[in-house]
């Protein structure tokens, strides 16, 4: 028929087809991108992991690239990342769902509609602020009352990280709550529970693999940050087994090594590349839960 | 709260014992809730308030047009600010039109297949990529890779990697609302795929994706980690791009380190826009009049002023891309971690233009989007 002929036609004309093939390579930049992100990192450790042992790396309990007798155990630095996002987490968790039960279930419509965009526009506050608030503000407050607290430590660069990162746990949270049905508000509120014994016991359990998902974002956020810590944490990396010590994280030893002159090719200069790619697949996998976490709690309703 | 728990009640009129104090812990929630509500909100204002106590003082003309210097009194911004434009105006060319390009083909082209899904599970994954990681990738590919050295474009383009997920997100999801009907009605009279995109779809899909473009120009002008990595400078006292009428000197033909010429039998032919001094290899000094012209052995010197043509051809792209740089989140950085307790005052000035920038440019976009949500019922 004719009309199918015109629709054939059009279908193939040429300047169509362009368009749609340039709009693909746009799209298909991304897979590039990651491809390229995992070749550098892998390229560069292995290179890493012909002088270093992998089992060296992940159980000696010493990170010392730059001494004579160089130890490379990955152990210290994880050790710092992990006390200062367990120091965030302890603030923002917390504050976060308190605010997000809050805003859901308690605030009148305007004030969710006034306080939601205040809180993302901390979201946008520049981490290199945030590092000058946490050495020039946090640590002097917390040397008040914790004599003895050195000048660089993980408690104050992981407070005001956990700081930072309370708009994405207190926003994604308060998605996950509001998509909760109305109806199952109203029948724990008609069998006379009070808002309180509502919120907690139907609704938050409700919405838990989106409050979960959004705890994890937040936790993924705080293990990849970097000026904090950089800033406030200290430089030595050591097995931290206090907040109130000082350590370095894998990101501040990253940063640190390219802050000083690096030879490329060196030991020194692959060993960022192992550290970065031990902290991309920690990342990945918290990234992997959360998204698997949020998409259950959008198939449910 | 299981059925056992719930007393059995004779008397249906009488209220459940107990209950005025779960009512009163209830409400009492409220409480506790805008507390945990305010620290959140309360941590801007003291952010705000601890950079202007340490660092307003410092905010003044001279300090955006000085550079840095040793001495943390006369230290400036100059170059900073500077840097930071003409990394994020690299940025923004590379990264706006891919990621709108990108979020147009995976709503409105992508066949369900799996390229499509590996597509979407890569931006979903760069999205959550450390910004550090980016800086690493720069450091592999760009700068030793490439070759770019560590200059402004290596330094916009990671930049633009970086805030790519960002605005195909955006993008992606302001197409995504522009409804059903909007497609057919312009199909239906003969508009191809692309002219109803270009024409109908990505029109009323613009709010949207400007917001996620300024979202993520915001981000990347306060980004310092991944430029740490590819070298950001943190002194530089000199600008990428020139005026007319400022010092100039270059050395003619190819020297080595030490200025002496690689080819000592080359000659080239100059001509001068403004009086210049030329010092010759070896060790004659000649003076040009503007606009004169003279033929010139290798690896001499010339000590003039630009000319108009000079500064112009400083600003285009090609000729600024391939410097070194400085940007404010690294020179803030830098002040940051000195000792001096002046260069930290200079450290919470740059902190206050930093934070006025993005939070202007963040409060831009809430708004926008707010408005967005507000006038436009489909």
């Amino acid at each position: 028929m004719a009309a199918d002929r015109d629709f054939t036609r059009k279908r193939l004309r040429f300047g169509e087809r362009l368009v749609e093939g340039v709009l693909f390579l746009a799209a298909a930049a991304a897979i590039g991108i990651v491809a390229s992100i995992l070749y550098v990192l892998i390229s560069q450790s292995a290179a890493f992991f012909r002088e270093v042992p992998f089992l060296d790396f992940v159980t000696d309990t010493q990170w010392t690239p730059l001494f004579e007798d160089a130890h490379y155990g990955i152990a210290p630095l994880l050790s710092g990342t992990f006390m200062s996002t367990l120091v965030a987490l302890a603030v923002a968790v917390p504050l976060g769902l308190l605010s997000a039960i809050y805003l859901s279930e308690f605030a009148g419509h305007r004030t969710r509609e006034s306080i939601k965009p205040t809180l993302e526009l901390l979201a946008g506050v520049p981490t290199v602020v945030y590092g000058y608030f946490a050495l020039l503000f946090m640590t002097p407050l917390l040397q008040r009352f914790i004599p003895g607290l050195p000048g660089f430590n993980l408690l104050s660069a992981g407070i005001v990280m956990g700081l930072m990162i309370i708009p994405y746990i207190a926003s994604l949270s308060e998605d996950a709550l509001r998509a909760v049905p109305q109806s199952m508000r109203d029948g724990s509120l008609a069998m006379g529970a009070t808002r309180l014994e509502t919120a907690f016991r139907v609704v938050l359990p409700a919405a838990v693999s989106g409050v979960g998902g959004a705890i994890i974002l937040g936790m993924s956020r705080a293990v990849g940050e970097t000026m904090i810590v950089v800033v406030a944490g200290g430089q030595q990396p050591q097995i931290v087994t206090h907040p109130a010590q000082q350590g370095a994280t894998v990101t501040a030893f990253i940063a640190q090594v390219a802050l000083g002159d690096i030879q490329y090719g060196t030991l020194e200069y692959q060993s960022i590349f192992a550290a970065g790619l031990a902290l991309l697949v920690f990342v990945l996998i918290f990234n992997f839960i959360a998204f698997g976490l949020q998409r259950r709690f959008r198939e449910v309703y | 709260m299981s059925v056992a728990d719930v007393p059995v009640r004779q008397d249906l009129t009488a209220r459940p014992p107990g209950l005025a104090a779960r009512h009163f812990k209830s409400h009492s929630f409220v409480i506790w809730g805008i507390l945990a509500t305010l620290i959140g909100l309360g941590t801007l204002v003291a952010l705000v308030s601890e950079l202007w106590v340490d660092g307003g003082h410092r905010i003044n003309w001279d300090f955006f047009w000085s550079f840095p210097s040793s001495n943390p009194e006369d230290a400036g911004i100059l170059s900073a600010w500077v840097g930071s434009l003409l990394v994020i105006l690299t940025t923004a060319f590379f990264a706006i039109p891919l990621g709108v390009l990108s979020g147009l083909y995976l709503e409105e082209y992508a066949p369900k297949n799996p390229i499509t899904s590996v597509i979407e599970i890569a931006v979903n994954n760069l999205a959550g990529v450390p910004s550090i990681i980016f800086g690493l990738l720069a450091l592999g590919l760009f700068v030793q890779g490439l070759a770019l050295g560590q200059s402004i474009l290596v330094a916009g383009l990671t930049l633009a990697l970086l805030i790519l997920p960002v605005i195909i997100v955006a993008t992606r999801e302001a197409v995504r609302s522009v409804p059903q009907e909007i497609r057919q009605a312009a199909l239906s009279v003969g508009a191809t795929k692309w002219q109803a995109t270009q024409h109908h779809v990505l029109p009323y899909a613009m709010p949207g994706v400007v917001t996620g473009i300024i979202i993520g120009i915001s981000r990347a002008i306060g980004e310092t980690a991944p430029l740490i990595l590819i070298g950001g400078l943190t002194f530089v006292a000199f600008l990428p791009i020139t005026q007319p009428n400022q010092p100039l000197s270059y050395t003619i033909g190819e020297v080595d380190q030490l200025g002496s010429p690689i080819d000592p039998d080359a000659m080239e032919r100059i001509t001068v826009s403004n009086p210049a001094t030329l010092s010759l290899p070896d060790g004659n000094v000649v003076e040009l009049a503007a606009g004169q012209s003279m033929e010139v052995p290798s690896g001499t010197y010339v000590d003039t002023m630009s000319s108009w043509s000079d500064a112009i051809a400083s600003w285009m792209p090609w000729s600024w891309s391939g410097q070194s740089f400085t940007v404010m989140p690294i020179q803030m950085f830098n002040w940051t971690s000195r000792p001096e307790a002046e260069f930290r005052e200079a450290a919470a000035a740059a902190g206050l233009v930093l934070l006025a920038i993005t939070l202007l440019l963040n409060g831009a976009a809430i708004w926008l989007r707010y408005r967005l949500r507000r006038s436009i019922k489909w």
